[in-house]
C-alpha cells in the first residue's frame, strides 16, 4: 500500500512542532517518545503499521482549532483518530504528519428526554451513550460490532451500521447535530437538538467522511425507547439459495425485522464450537431473524416469519421462548470473528454490500474464487441488507498468503460492483480499499467528490492518502474545460 | 431574449448546461414547477425545462428500490408503489395548492431537491434518509453519479445527502434512486381533544417516548382544526384543539398500541380516535398545510426547532406578531406559522428572534415558505447563518457550479 511520501521539509522542523503543539496542548498532551506512540500506530487494520510524527491529545475544541489552523498554515498533515477501531486503515498514521487523538474528549454533556436526544464529546463510546440513557428505558440505535470501544466521534467518521440498521438506520440517521473544527482553526456547528440542519446538508457530508473533511469536536444523537419484546426465530436451510430466497419473502409480506443475519456452514461450525449456541450443523445456511416492538405485534409476526420460512424450505426452525434463549442465538452470530480467529491463525474481513437477489450468485462465484486463490471463506452477513462479511482465512507466516488473500478480498468487492453493489457498506474505505475507488466510480465521478474536500480542506492535510486512489491539488481539480463556443447546440428543442 | 430548453434525454441536458456554462449564463431549473414559488427570486435568463426526463428506470420491490428519471411525476411512482403495497416512507410534501398551484403535480427530482418531508419524518426520517444515489450534471459540465443503489454504503462521500435540500442549486439531477418501504396494513389516529399548545407539547413528548412506535405527532388549535376540512373533528362535541397521535402498522398491533396510548395520555384530556380514512384524510391535509392553502395573501413560515421549546417558541411568536396563527407537527419540532400581510418584511425579525439566531439551546432555523416575490426578494428566505458556515457553503457551491449557472441566489445570495 503506498502512501504519500514524507515531506522531508516538515520532518526536519519535528522539534519545532513539537514545541508549537506544546504551547497549545500543555503537559502530556503532546506525545513524541517512539514507544509511547507505538499504540498509535495501527488501527484494527493491523497488516498496516507506521509511527506518526508525533501524537496530541488536546482536551478542549478550543485546542483543537489552534492545532489545526497551526498545522494548516505550516503544511502539516493531520490523522484524526477516536478509539482505532476502524477496520479499513482509516485511522493509520503518516510518518510526516500527527496523530490527533480526541480520546480525552470523553464526557456526555446533556441528556435530554423531552427531546429524546444526547450530546456528548467524540470520545464516548458508542455503548456509553446507551449506558447513560438505559435506566430510563432508552438506547442509541446503531450498533457496530465494536460498540463497547468505539467511539462515536468515529462512528460519525465511518457512518457506522450494526444490526439494527435494518429497520432503524445507519449513523447517518440518527445523528442530529454536531460541531466540527476545519483545517483552517474555524468552528462551525451543524444541527443541534431540532430535525434538518439549515442550508445545504454538510452534516450528511460529513457523515462517513472518513476524517478528511473536518474534527468533529461535539456530537448529538436522537435516542429511542426500548422496544417492549423482543424475539429471535433461528432458521436453518439446505442451501444460501432457499435462505436468500426467504429474506426476500419475508421483506416482500411488509415485514422489516430489528435485525435479520445469516451466517454459511464454515461460519456455523466455527460459531458452534466457540460459543456452543446450539445451531444446527446439517445445514448450509443459518438465518437468525429479530423482531421487536409491542408484544402483540412480535407475536403476531412470529408466526408469519415461522410460516414464510417453511414456505421457503427451512429445515428448521426455533423460536426463542425467553430473552435467554435470545441471546444464546445471537452469541454465536455475535462471536463469529473470533470464532473463525480460532480456526485460522489469520483472517481478512471483507465488506461489500450487493442487491440482496444476487446473493446466490455471488457465494457460487465466491466458492469458485477461494479455489482459485487456494484460501479458504467464511460468510457472515447482514441479510437484511445485502451487507456481506467474507472472512479470508489466511496464514501470515506462509509466504505470499496475505497476498493471496488481499488478492481473494479485492475480487470479492469487484463481484459486488459487478452485481449493482458497493466496495464498502458500512467499514469504509481508508486505505484498504482506496485503490478499489476505480472500479466503483470514473475518474469523472471521483474528481467531483476530490473537489468536495477542496471546499473542507485546500491544502489537503486532513488525513491523505485515504479514500482516494490519486492525490490531486486543489488547483488542477479546479480546471473547467468548456470553452465559449465549442459546444454545437443543434438538437435541442427551444420553446 | 428568454429561452426555454426542454431536453429530452439525458444527453441533451448535459448539452443544454455545457451551452449554459459557455455563455456564462444561468439556468432556472424546473420540473412541474409547483415549487417554483419557493426560495428566493432570482435572475435567470434561460430555463431547463427537466419534465421531458420521465420513467421508472428500476424498481425491485423485493429489494426496496426504485430508480426514476427526474421529471418523472411523482403521483405516478406513488400509485406504481402502490401496486406493490410499498410507498416512499418520508411521506412527501406537496406544496402546490400552498403556492397557488394544483395538487399533485410535483416531480420526483423536485421532491429530492427540496427534501420536503411529511409527518412521519419523526420516525422514518427525510428525503435524505432514503435518497441512496443520483446521476447528474454539474455545473463543469460533466455527468456524473454518486452513491448507489443498496442502504448500506459508505463508498465515498454521501453526496445524495448534500444534493437533498439544495434546491437546485448544485447538480441537475438526471436520475434519481430511493429507498422505498412497505406500505402500512392500517392505520389510526389517537385523539386528545381541547389541549393547551403547553400540554400539547406534553403529550406528543410522552407519546414519542413510549415503546408504542408513534408514526407522527402533531397539534392543531382549535382556531385552525376546521380549516384541515376533516369532518370527524369538527362534528365532535368536544370540538377545539386536535393533538394527533399516528400510530401504523399490522392490524392487531394498532389495536394493542392505540389501547396502550389512551391509557398513557388519557389524564390529559378526552380522547377520541380516527378510524382509517379520517385518519389518511387529517394527515395528508396536515402535511400539505391546508389551514393555510385557503388564505393566500397571508405568509407562511415554517420553523424547526427542538421539539420541547415549540410551545414556547410559539407563545413568544404570538406575542411579537399579533393575528399570527400556529400549529406543530414532528411532535412540536415542525411549526407552520401564518402572519398577516401586514407584518414588515414578513415578521422575520419576531421569527428569528423567537428561534433565537444561531443560538438557543438547541438550535433551530426557519424558512419562508410563502411570500409574494417582492417580499422574498427583501427577507432572507433560508435562515441566515453565522460567517465560516456561510463561507463553507459557498465554497462547497464553487466545487460543483463555479461559474453559478443552477438557480443562483435561490437560497442564499452569491451561493
Amino acid at each position: 500500500m503506498k502512501m504519500p511520501t514524507p515531506d522531508a521539509s516538515v520532518l526536519a522542523r519535528r522539534a519545532e512542532i513539537v514545541n508549537a503543539l506544546r504551547a497549545v496542548v500543555p503537559g502530556e498532551g503532546v506525545i513524541v517518545e517512539r514507544d509511547e506512540m507505538r499504540v498509535y500506530e495501527t488501527d484494527a487494520l493491523t497488516a498496516y503499521r507506521q509511527l506518526p510524527m508525533v501524537v496530541v491529545l488536546p482536551t478542549t475544541t478550543e485546542q483543537v482549532s489552534q492545532v489545526l489552523k497551526y498545522c494548516n498554515e505550516m503544511g502539516i498533515k493531520v490523522v484524526p483518530r477516536g478509539a482505532g477501531t476502524s477496520l479499513s486503515g482509516g485511522a493509520l498514521p503518516l510518518a510526516d504528519g500527527i496523530i490527533l487523538g480526541l480520546g480525552k474528549f470523553n464526557k456526555i454533556l446533556d441528556i435530554d428526554y423531552a427531546n429524546r436526544t444526547v450530546t456528548a464529546q467524540p470520545g464516548v463510546t458508542n455503548l456509553g451513550i446507551t449506558n447513560a440513557v438505559a435506566h430510563e428505558g432508552f438506547y442509541y440505535a446503531p450498533d457496530p460490532s465494536s460498540q463497547i470501544a468505539c467511539t462515536i466521534g468515529g462512528n460519525i467518521a465511518e457512518n457506522s451500521g450494526g444490526v439494527h440498521c435494518l429497520k432503524y438506520g445507519l449513523t447517518t440517521n440518527n445523528v442530529l447535530g454536531i460541531e466540527m473544527v476545519l483545517m483552517n482553526g474555524d468552528i462551525v456547528r451543524l444541527g443541534g437538538k431540532h430535525l434538518e440542519s439549515e442550508g445545504y446538508d454538510l452534516l450528511g457530508i460529513m457523515t462517513g467522511s472518513e476524517g478528511l473533511l473536518g474534527v468533529v469536536t461535539e456530537v448529538t444523537v436522537r435516542i429511542l425507547r426500548k422496544p417492549e419484546t423482543l424475539r429471535a426465530v433461528l432458521i436453518g436451510f439446505p442451501s444460501s439459495e432457499t435462505g436468500g430466497n426467504c429474506v426476500a419473502a419475508i421483506i416482500a409480506a411488509g415485514i422489516i425485522p430489528g435485525g435479520m443475519e445469516m451466517m454459511d456452514k464454515p461460519a456455523i461450525h466455527a460459531a458452534e464450537e466457540f460459543v456452543h449456541a446450539g445451531y444446527p450443523l446439517d445445514v448450509e445456511a443459518l438465518l437468525i431473524v429479530e423482531l421487536d416492538g409491542p408484544e402483540a405485534e412480535v407475536n403476531h409476526l412470529i408466526g408469519e416469519v415461522e410460516k414464510i420460512a417453511r414456505e421457503y424450505g427451512a429445515v428448521s426452525v426455533r423460536v426463542s421462548e425467553s430473552e435467554d434463549e435470545r441471546m444464546v442465538f445471537w452469541a454465536g452470530r455475535k462471536a463469529a470473528f473470533p470464532a473463525v480467529g480460532r480456526i485460522s491463525p489469520d483472517y481478512l474481513c471483507m465488506d461489500g454490500t450487493i442487491p440482496r437477489k444476487q446473493l446466490p450468485l455471488v457465494l457460487n462465484r465466491m466458492t469458485e474464487m477461494s479455489e482459485k486463490h487456494g484460501l479458504r471463506v467464511a460468510n457472515v452477513f447482514h441479510a437484511g441488507d445485502g451487507n456481506l462479511h467474507p472472512l479470508i482465512l489466511y496464514d501470515a507466516n506462509k509466504p505470499g498468503e496475505l497476498q493471496a488473500a488481499e488478492d481473494f478480498g479485492a475480487d470479492i468487492l469487484k463481484l459486488c460492483v459487478e452485481v449493482g453493489g458497493v466496495l464498502t457498506g458500512e467499514h469504509g474505505v481508508g486505505v484498504e480499499k482506496r485503490d478499489l475507488m476505480i472500479h466503483q466510480f470514473t475518474e469523472i465521478d471521483l474528481n467531483q467528490q476530490q473537489r468536495l474536500k477542496c471546499a473542507f480542506d485546500p491544502e489537503g492535510l486532513l488525513n491523505p492518502g485515504k479514500v482516494f486512489p490519486q492525490l490531486h491539488r486543489c488547483a488542477e481539480l479546479g480546471r473547467m474545460h468548456i470553452h465559449r463556443g465549442q459546444i454545437p447546440f443543434p438538437d435541442l428543442p427551444r420553446f | 431574449m428568454k429561452t426555454h430548453l426542454k431536453p429530452a434525454d439525458a444527453d441533451q441536458a448535459l448539452e443544454a448546461v455545457r451551452w449554459a456554462i459557455s455563455e456564462e449564463t444561468p439556468l432556472e431549473l424546473v420540473g412541474s414547477g409547483s415549487k417554483r414559488a419557493l426560495g428566493r427570486p432570482f435572475q435567470a435568463t434561460h430555463t431547463l425545462d427537466l419534465a421531458a426526463l420521465t420513467g421508472v428506470t428500476l424498481y425491485e420491490p423485493e429489494e426496496l428500490v426504485l430508480s426514476a428519471r427526474a421529471g418523472t411525476p411523482l403521483p405516478e411512482l406513488e400509485a406504481l408503489l402502490a401496486e406493490n403495497r410499498q410507498q416512499f416512507a418520508f411521506e412527501p410534501t406537496d406544496f402546490g395548492p400552498l403556492l397557488g398551484g394544483e395538487a399533485g403535480r410535483q416531480t420526483i427530482g423536485g421532491v429530492v431537491s427540496c427534501n420536503l418531508a411529511g409527518p412521519r419524518r419523526v420516525k422514518a426520517g427525510a428525503v435524505r434518509d432514503h435518497f441512496l444515489g443520483f446521476q447528474a450534471i454539474s455545473g463543469r459540465g460533466e455527468a456524473f453519479k454518486a452513491g448507489g443503489r443498496v442502504v448500506k454504503n459508505v463508498t465515498g462521500y454521501d453526496l445524495p445527502k448534500l444534493v437533498a435540500g439544495a434546491y437546485g442549486t448544485l447538480t441537475v439531477l438526471t436520475e434519481v434512486t430511493l429507498k422505498v418501504l412497505p406500505a402500512p396494513e392500517d392505520t389510526r389516529t389517537v385523539l386528545v381533544r381541547a389541549l393547551d399548545d403547553a400540554n400539547a407539547i406534553r403529550v406528543m413528548a410522552l407519546a414519542l417516548q413510549s415503546p408504542y412506535e408513534v408514526a407522527g405527532a402533531a397539534h392543531v388549535p382549535a382556531s385552525l382544526a376546521g380549516g384541515l376540512g376533516i369532518e370527524e373533528l369538527g362534528a365532535r362535541e368536544s370540538g377545539g384543539a386536535a393533538t394527533a397521535i399516528r400510530l401504523e402498522g399490522f392490524g392487531p398491533s394498532i389495536e394493542y398500541r392505540a389501547g396502550k396510548l389512551r391509557d398513557l395520555l388519557g389524564g390529559f384530556g378526552t380522547v377520541e380516535f380516527l378510524e382509517r380514512e379520517p385518519s389518511l384524510a387529517f394527515w395528508a391535509a396536515l402535511r400539505d398545510v391546508k389551514p393555510f392553502v385557503s388564505q393566500p395573501e397571508r405568509f407562511v413560515w415554517r420553523l424547526s426547532v427542538p421539539p420541547a421549546d415549540g410551545a414556547r417558541v410559539v407563545a413568544d411568536l404570538k406575542g411579537r406578531l399579533p393575528g399570527s396563527d400556529a400549529y406543530f407537527d414532528w411532535g412540536g419540532g415542525l411549526i407552520w406559522l401564518a402572519v398577516d400581510p401586514g407584518a414588515e418584511a414578513a415578521g422575520q425579525h419576531a421569527v428569528r428572534g423567537a428561534i433565537g439566531l444561531g443560538g438557543g439551546s438547541g438550535g433551530g432555523h426557519a424558512t419562508l415558505v410563502r411570500a409574494p416575490d417582492t417580499v422574498r426578494a427583501s427577507v432572507d428566505v433560508f435562515h441566515p447563518q453565522p460567517a465560516p458556515l456561510a463561507a463553507l457553503s459557498a465554497r462547497v457551491k464553487e466545487t460543483l457550479d463555479p461559474k453559478r449557472i443552477f438557480n443562483p441566489g435561490r437560497m442564499y445570495a452569491g451561493v
